[in-house]
């Protein structure tokens, strides 16, 4: 152990603790911008500086080793002065337009100034970082006048998802973050998967703001607005409201959107069933009569795009079936028009998303008919809390209300879509049996569960060992797909999801750090357990829907409404 | 009057520069012989002994440095040559390493053999290609003459020299945002610690030496580290490579012991020329102190110069006469900072161009007294809050000019406000 002291006060800590972590082991709060939790350290903002007796040069305490015998002070005068004429360096170039930005309230420049309150003007003209405000991509939306330039996006843009979509540019005081090639971020090889706008500090990268359409629409009396709700958006939402991390709000939630406006609430987790049937049924056929393996998910729009641009040669491994979302759409805009006797026009699709790649997802040209989009906008879970808070709404009190029919029910098997893991395991639940004839007799597959990047588990199924791994983040998702591409895996299915921990941890959800996640993962297993139904077979409004409309899984109607086909994106390497 | 005393500079104008015959007929060669027959730590004990400290600048005791690499665990450990002589009006490494590159080799393998290494870099400033054909050469007859590369002098020791070209940036002098250079990356400095004797060129233990420092290195070896330290003065021993430059009579480079004051040397290379006054000196480079002529009586070493609020550097002196203004040349300086800064941390990016406009301020005569201040608080916050020496270093002129020419700010901001 490492003993120390820090204002006075003697702390011990393990060998390679931190400063800044020995600080916190007293709670002595000490203000950072560039650190973050779950991302390499960095230390280059120098808000965390403080003084080591001895040392004429202060130390930044997020990157600093405690060592015996060190005297430490955080709040000393000289750190006092040092700091506040750092943060006035950063506010001096930073836009003052606190009142009107996306962040006010949950940015940390915000609070780091309001902690050290600093309440005066700084003493040097504004000078933007760059006047670039980029609105070309459908999902994030870039403000360089906003930027600190911590690094926080790229890290985890380059080095957890592998994208490396951002970049460093230019030098000294021209020094930016912009998308490499110099493209507009909805011209380059972006994924949308939102994970920088979890990252940023400020409002540089925000999630882009889909609400006005859907309040617009809500004041046409000629238009119905319908919308589906995702599995993950019950978890995240009443935490986006102030409720902590793993509350689950089904109830509230459809309560809620029916006051704020919106004429319909269907479940996503239905389509999330009827995925299963489509998807479960492909895999039994691509086993069955020498398709191409492994089959890799498609219900994830970042991870369709990165496939699409990093690994076109494997795109003939992508499942056809469309993501919950889309499926979603098409049966709003065909059959449930049809039944309603209106016409799909006449319907705002609304799709309430933990993600932002779902934004990109509704504008991709193949995904409607004759030039009517299945889904007309996206919301994040961050968008409709704050649609919930604009319509006055004490969220915490509300009574429960259930889903609408027809497309209202949905399973256990389809609620876990929303972690890591639970397109796997809900698949397994399914194909096990249609395989087999036999009821599963544990349900809960557990090797597929969890946090880790790379997970895996075999089944017997008649005599196939079926093998099959899941992987979150997409830079496991890029070690995985290296080796498929070099033909050195035998599994027959893989699960993929952009995000770290799935769509629970998506870029449309409030700001997160890991430490919330297995708060957020413990939720949607409880919700599995807690429904009647958990096999997505066994779901009669979707057994009901192939009855009345689809006909068979992965049969002609089915193939024209619930499939689709890739692009080609390596163009966008050159 | 001096006489030079020439321990770095000792085969200057003596020696074909490439032949290795020249070399090892003045000697060269032998102290690696002699040190591959003593043990490692033996050679650092040497060191210890002669007290011989870092020339880039910062001043770090040599056998410090090496004993952290040498403790330090690692399956490879590398020896970097900082020849990225980045100092404006600086050009001692680039005379050395252009008139006796053996030295600087021969320093080099005594270092690795010393630590532990096998492989070294010289990372060699962009400004000076025409170098690199010279130091190619002088690697090519060294190895074929079996003075570097596999088993030296047949023994088991083996060291590989490679010559990597610098990127052209001011920052890559900074021994961590070199590393980073040669790794491949933006120029950026790395925070520290990690100091790199433990964790440097990827990430394995790595000394990082100046050229000049690397030249004392066979001379202390063939002569005891006893007899080094009797030369300059207490804790700052051995000789300094002077870079004489701006309006003194005699500019060039020239080597004197530690210690040596500077009015002598100003007196001996002819002072300003004729019909000028001294106004003053800048010492250590663009990074370093602007004293006033009545400071002039300064014993140039490492500890003396701290003392008296200067800085030794790179040993550059440049000289100023009356023709020039300390403000311009102070706006000059910061205006080399903005280009200079790599922008990764907060002080550095967005500091040096707020003193430019201050400075400006004042110099165009629409300063205020409050400028003075402000001055003062921002260049003293970046001095001790910025990630690496570049950022820590460039506001010194401006704080070292409000200490020792206070005059010429107060009557640059009385001139503006009386007009």
């Amino acid at each position: 152990m490492i003993k120390l002291t820090i204002d006075g006060l003697p702390v011990e800590v393990e060998e390679g603790a931190t400063l800044l972590e020995a600080a916190a082991k007293l709670d002595i709060h000490i203000p950072t911008l560039c650190y973050h939790p779950d991302q390499n350290v960095k230390a280059n903002c120098r808000i965390c500086l403080v003084e080591m007796e001895g040392n004429k040069l202060l130390v930044p305490s997020c990157s600093y080793p405690a060592q015996n015998g060190m005297s430490i002070r955080t709040h000393s005068p000289k750190v006092r002065r040092a700091r506040r004429n750092i943060l006035e360096l950063i506010l001096a170039r930073h836009a003052q337009d606190c009142l009107h930005c996306d962040r006010s309230g949950t940015c940390e420049l915000q609070s780091v100034s309001e902690e050290m309150h600093f309440v005066k003007i700084p003493r040097y003209p504004y000078v933007a970082r760059s006047a670039e405000s980029d609105h070309s991509s459908p999902s994030v939306a870039r403000d360089s006048a906003k930027c600190i330039t911590c690094g926080r996006c790229e890290y985890i843009c380059s080095e957890v998802q592998t994208v490396h979509a951002l970049s460093k540019t230019g030098r000294g005081f021209e020094m930016q973050f912009r998308p490499v090639y110099n493209r507009p971020l909805g011209e380059s090889i972006c994924v949308n998967c939102g994970q920088c706008v979890q990252a940023c500090p400020t409002g540089a990268l925000t999630v882009r703001d889909e609400t006005q359409v859907v309040w617009h629409t809500f004041a046409d009396p000629g238009k119905t607005v319908v919308a589906q709700v995702a599995p993950a958006v019950r978890i995240t939402l009443a935490e986006a409201l102030g409720e902590p991390p793993g509350s689950i709000s089904t109830g509230r939630m459809i309560t809620a959107m029916k006051r704020v406006g919106f004429h319909k609430v269907f479940d996503t987790d239905f389509t999330a069933d009827l995925t299963i049937l489509e998807e479960g049924t492909e895999l039994i056929d691509r086993i069955n009569n020498g398709g191409i393996l492994p089959m890799l998910t498609s219900c994830c729009p970042a991870w369709i795009k990165f496939c699409e641009t990093f690994y076109p040669e494997l795109l003939p491994h992508l499942s056809t079936c469309k993501s919950p979302q889309q499926m979603f759409g098409a049966l709003l805009k065909t059959y449930y028009a049809e039944k309603l006797g209106i016409l799909p026009q006449d319907i705002l699709s609304v799709s309430v998303m933990p993600c932002t790649a779902k934004k990109f997802e509704e504008t991709r040209p193949e995904l409607g008919r004759n030039g009517i989009r299945d889904i007309d906008a996206v919301l994040s879970v961050q968008e409709l809390a704050r649609m919930i808070r604009s319509a006055g709404i004490r969220f915490d009190t509300l009574p429960d209300t259930p889903f609408d029919a027809p497309f209202g029910l949905g399973t256990g098997a389809g609620e876990i879509f929303g972690s890591t893991g639970g397109v796997m395991e809900a698949a397994l639940r399914t194909v096990y049996e249609l395989v087999t004839g036999k009821a599963l007799r544990n349900i809960d597959i557990k090797a597929v569960r969890g946090l880790e990047g790379i997970k895996e588990a075999s089944a017997d199924m008649n005599g196939t060992h079926v093998k099959v791994a899941v992987t979150n983040g997409l830079g496991n998702a890029r070690k995985i797909m290296d080796l498929v591409k070099a033909g050195k895996t035998d599994y027959h299915f893989i699960e993929i999801m952009a995000c770290p921990g799935g769509c629970i941890g998506g870029g449309g959800n409030p700001i997160k750090e890991n430490a919330m996640m297995t708060s957020r993962l413990d939720a949607v297993y409880r919700l599995d357990k807690e429904l009647p139904i958990r096999k997505s077979h066994e779901n009669p409004a979707v057994k009901a829907l192939y009855e009345e409309y689809l006909g068979e899984p992965n049969g002609h109607r089915s193939h024209a409404l619930l499939h689709t086909t890739y692009i080609n994106r390596s163009g966008l390497l050159e | 009057m001096l006489t030079e005393t020439r321990i770095v500079l000792r085969n200057m104008d003596k020696i074909d520069p490439v032949s290795i015959m020249d070399y090892k007929k003045r000697g060269g060669y032998q102290p690696l012989r002699k040190a591959l027959a003593m043990k490692p730590q033996d050679v650092i004990d040497q060191m210890k002994l002669s007290g011989l400290r870092g020339r880039g600048g910062a001043g770090f005791p040599v056998w410090k440095k090496w004993s952290i690499t040498s403790a330090a665990p690692g399956d490879k450990k590398y020896v970097i040559c900082n020849a990225d002589e980045g100092e404006p009006g600086t050009n001692k490494d680039r005379v050395i390493l252009s008139g006796d590159p053996n030295s600087v080799f021969e320093g080099m393998a005594i270092a690795a053999y010393a630590v532990g290494a096998e492989k070294g870099y010289l990372y060699l400033r962009r400004e000076y290609p025409y170098i690199t054909p010279i130091l190619e050469k002088t690697l090519e007859n060294a190895r074929g003459e079996g003075c570097l590369g596999s088993n030296i002098m047949g023994s088991q020791f083996s060291f590989e020299i490679e010559v990597v070209s610098g990127g052209g940036a001011y920052v890559c002098g900074e021994e961590t945002a070199l590393i980073e250079s040669i790794e491949g990356r933006r120029g950026e400095p790395r925070f520290k610690p990690p100091y790199p004797g433990v964790q440097g060129l990827y990430g394995k233990p790595t000394v990082v030496n100046n050229v000049e420092t690397l030249a004392n290195i066979p001379v202390i070896i063939e002569r005891g580290g006893k007899w080094f330290s009797e030369i300059g003065v207490p804790n700052c021993t051995g000789t300094k490579v002077f870079t004489l430059c701006g309006n003194i009579t005699q500019k060039g480079v020239f080597e004197y012991p530690m210690g040596t004051n500077l009015r002598e040397i100003y007196e001996t290379h002819g002072g300003v020329k004729d019909n000028f006054d001294l106004r003053g000196f800048m010492l250590g480079g663009q990074s370093g102190n602007l004293i006033n002529a009545g400071q002039i009586d300064l014993a140039m070493d490492i500890d003396s110069c701290q003392h008296a609020e200067s800085v030794l550097g790179t040993g550059t002196i440049m000289v100023i006469d009356d023709r020039h203004d300390i403000l311009d040349i102070v706006e000059n300086i910061m205006s080399f900072f903005i280009e200079e800064s790599c922008g990764k941390c907060t002080p550095c990016r967005e500091g040096n161009i707020r003193i430019y406009e201050i400075l400006k301020r004042i110099n165009s005569g629409q300063g205020c007294p409050e400028d003075l201040t402000l001055l003062e608080d921002l260049a003293s916050t970046m001095n001790v809050a910025c990630l690496c020496g570049l950022g820590q270093n460039s506001s010194v002129a401006v704080i070292t000019s409000l200490h020792n020419f206070t005059d010429v700010y107060r009557k640059a901001i009385e001139r503006g406000q009386r007009a």
